[in-house]
């Protein structure tokens, strides 16, 4: 069974074809979002495209199905109301699938339900990425602010930490956000006497 | 009581404005509605989040309602269109080499000569191997429609004597500049910025096609209007102050500086103003040019879903996918649009109620009083640019005399 997957992000196709392909699901053809969708999709002839939801080239890819149907190759969309659940499930995750009509459903329900949780994987990932990114640059800003508050006022580093977090909990701020007044101030006022 | 919520879907376009008003500015709030809005690219997109409840409701161009309640390309899901969100706004503009290959002019000029133009053009580039190439926003769309209405009226056989292709709206401007398509048929502002770009003239207004065609509805899955109807009323009652809100000249540009806004159209607010004042600017540089009911939202009781607007995108559909004529499909597209929805929403308020649900499209040349239940009701002209009148009874007979 060739499956072809369309993704705006190369990671989460990624992340996709090996969750695929270590279910022995091998077939597979990851389409380059840079290149021609429809050429591409047409000259490696898939019976199930993934795609995720909110992808800009949604309706070109309907309307490339619709004319080829017209041109006797059967293709519908899986996600029917009979499997109301998986569909949910497959929406809310962000994927949209499109398979070749008459395959048996009992072989694409795990495709989908795979690309669910790989999605679903994926946003987790993001998540963690995003974070673990604020935390480092939390940790940098304040580390700036530590270093402005021991040159300035000449105290070692506990001192200046200990300041930041006193005026934080004073201020009901994050500390980091007390840091990032500092640095701002800094720039633009670090110049005066 | 706490508010009822409807999620909406929509597509950047001038054409959102109603739901995105009544938001903003407190129409939804005073029927205990609260909207909340959720923006994506593509109407497969819009659609797919109406059918598994991620949105309430939908900013639909108004064949894809009909398509999807008669199950064309997936399984069927009945849908409800209580209320028109407005009639035209869209045009046809040409690549720049296209324009001047056609001859266009700094004025809007005659569809049928315009396209004895474009036939000629056509007829070289086919000749050429290398068809002339048009954008629409989906295949399911008005602009589609009208498009391959003009087209085979003008004597050019979309399909054959050029290619159709899909773009979405904010795609559009940028698949004219890269040279993929020669044309393209969409809703501002995305004419008016392919324009500004430098890349493309505005050659014919949809208005000059069907002076009075059906564009974007609001769409709605059906067990959401059965189970919610007062729910349901207080929105449309919301949408239609919103409406009249938003015709109302001195209200423009308060209402093209909230659409502007990154949430909504992140869109110049300058093209925007100029859709929603019928002020089109054809050619990049030139003074825009005043084309009255370019965008027609209000008047005339143009948020009414006449039944013979979904007749008339039904009769289209068979035409353009080559489908056998059917009662039942014709009856299952009609009950789609709901007129009885929209009038029991608005009883006893000031807004015009026509008696009839159903109606001759394009019969009328002139403005005309029209039977009304409620208000007093007149009707503009909405011709189709050939003449021809459609007549809801008798759709097979019009098919018949399409070329």
């Amino acid at each position: 069974m060739r499956i072809a997957i369309i993704d705006t992000s190369t990671t989460r196709a990624a992340i996709i074809s090996e969750g695929l392909r270590d279910a022995g699901l091998t077939d597979l053809v990851v389409i380059d979002p840079a290149g021609p969708l429809v050429a591409q999709i047409e000259a490696c002839a898939p019976e199930v495209v993934l795609i995720n939801l909110e992808n800009p080239s949604r309706d070109v890819l309907e309307d490339f199905f619709a004319v080829s149907r017209a041109l006797d190759r059967p293709i519908a969309m899986f996600v029917d109301q009979s499997d109301a659940q998986a569909t949910m499930a497959a929406v809310d995750a962000g994927v949209s699938a499109y398979v070749v009509d008459g395959l048996a459903r009992q072989r694409i329900k795990p495709v989908l339900d795979l690309a669910v949780r790989r999605f679903q994987a994926f946003s987790r990932l993001q998540a963690e990425l995003a974070e673990a990114k604020s935390a480092l640059a939390d940790r940098q800003t304040i580390d700036r602010a530590k270093a402005i508050l021991m040159k300035r006022r000449g105290l070692d580093e506990p001192a200046a930490y200990a300041l930041l977090r006193g005026h934080a909990m004073k201020s009901n701020r994050r500390i980091a956000e007390v840091a990032e007044a500092i640095v701002t101030s800094e720039a633009l006022l670090g110049d005066l006497p | 009581m706490s508010a009822e919520i409807f999620r909406i879907g929509f597509v950047p376009l001038v054409d959102a404005a109603l739901p995105i008003l009544a938001h903003e500015l407190g129409f939804a709030a005073a029927e205990g509605v609260a909207i909340e809005l959720v923006r994506d690219v593509t109407w497969a997109t819009v659609r797919d989040r109406l059918l598994y409840g991620h949105t309430d409701a939908a900013h639909l161009v108004a064949p894809l309602a009909i398509a999807t309640a008669l199950g064309r390309d997936r399984p069927a899901v009945p849908l409800t269109v209580p209320f028109v969100l407005g009639l035209n706004g869209n045009a046809i503009t040409f690549s720049t080499a296209l324009g001047e290959a056609c001859g266009l002019g700094d004025a809007l000029s005659d569809p049928v000569a315009i396209g004895a133009a474009l036939k000629a053009v056509a007829a070289a580039r086919r000749a050429a191997g290398r068809p002339l190439r048009l954008g629409v926003v989906h295949r399911y769309s008005s602009h589609n429609y009208m498009l391959r209405y003009w087209l085979s009226g003008v004597g050019i056989r979309p399909d054959e004597d050029v290619a159709i292709t899909v773009t979405s709206p904010p795609f559009a401007a940028d698949a004219l500049a890269a040279g993929e398509v020669d044309g393209i048929c969409v809703g501002e502002p995305w004419n008016s910025i392919a324009v500004d770009r430098g890349v493309g003239r505005i050659a014919l207004a949809t208005a000059q096609i069907w002076r009075r065609g059906v564009e974007k509805v609001l769409a709605l899955r059906a067990e959401t209007a059965t189970a919610r109807p007062e729910a349901v009323a207080g929105l449309i009652r919301a949408l239609h102050a919103a409406a009249e809100h938003f015709v109302r000249p001195e209200t423009a540009v308060e209402s093209a500086t909230l659409l502007a806004r990154r949430e909504y159209l992140d869109a110049p607010v300058d093209a925007i103003l100029r859709a929603i004042t019928d002020r089109i600017r054809l050619v990049p540089g030139g003074a825009p040019i005043h084309y009255p009911d370019f965008m027609f939202q209000h008047r005339e009781a143009a948020n009414f879903p006449w039944r013979s607007q979904a007749a008339w995108l039904y009769s289209q559909m068979v035409r353009w996918d080559a489908l056998s004529f059917s009662e039942k499909d014709a009856a299952t597209a009609q009950s789609v649009f709901r007129p009885d929805l929209y009038r029991a929403a608005l009883a006893g308020s000031a807004a015009p109620l026509p008696n009839a649900s159903s109606k001759l499209e394009g019969a009328l040349s002139e403005p005309i009083g029209a039977g009304s239940t409620q208000g007093r009701l007149m009707l503009g002209s909405d011709r189709f640019f050939d003449g021809r009148a459609f007549d809801p009874d008798d759709i097979a007979g019009y098919l018949a005399q399409l070329p």
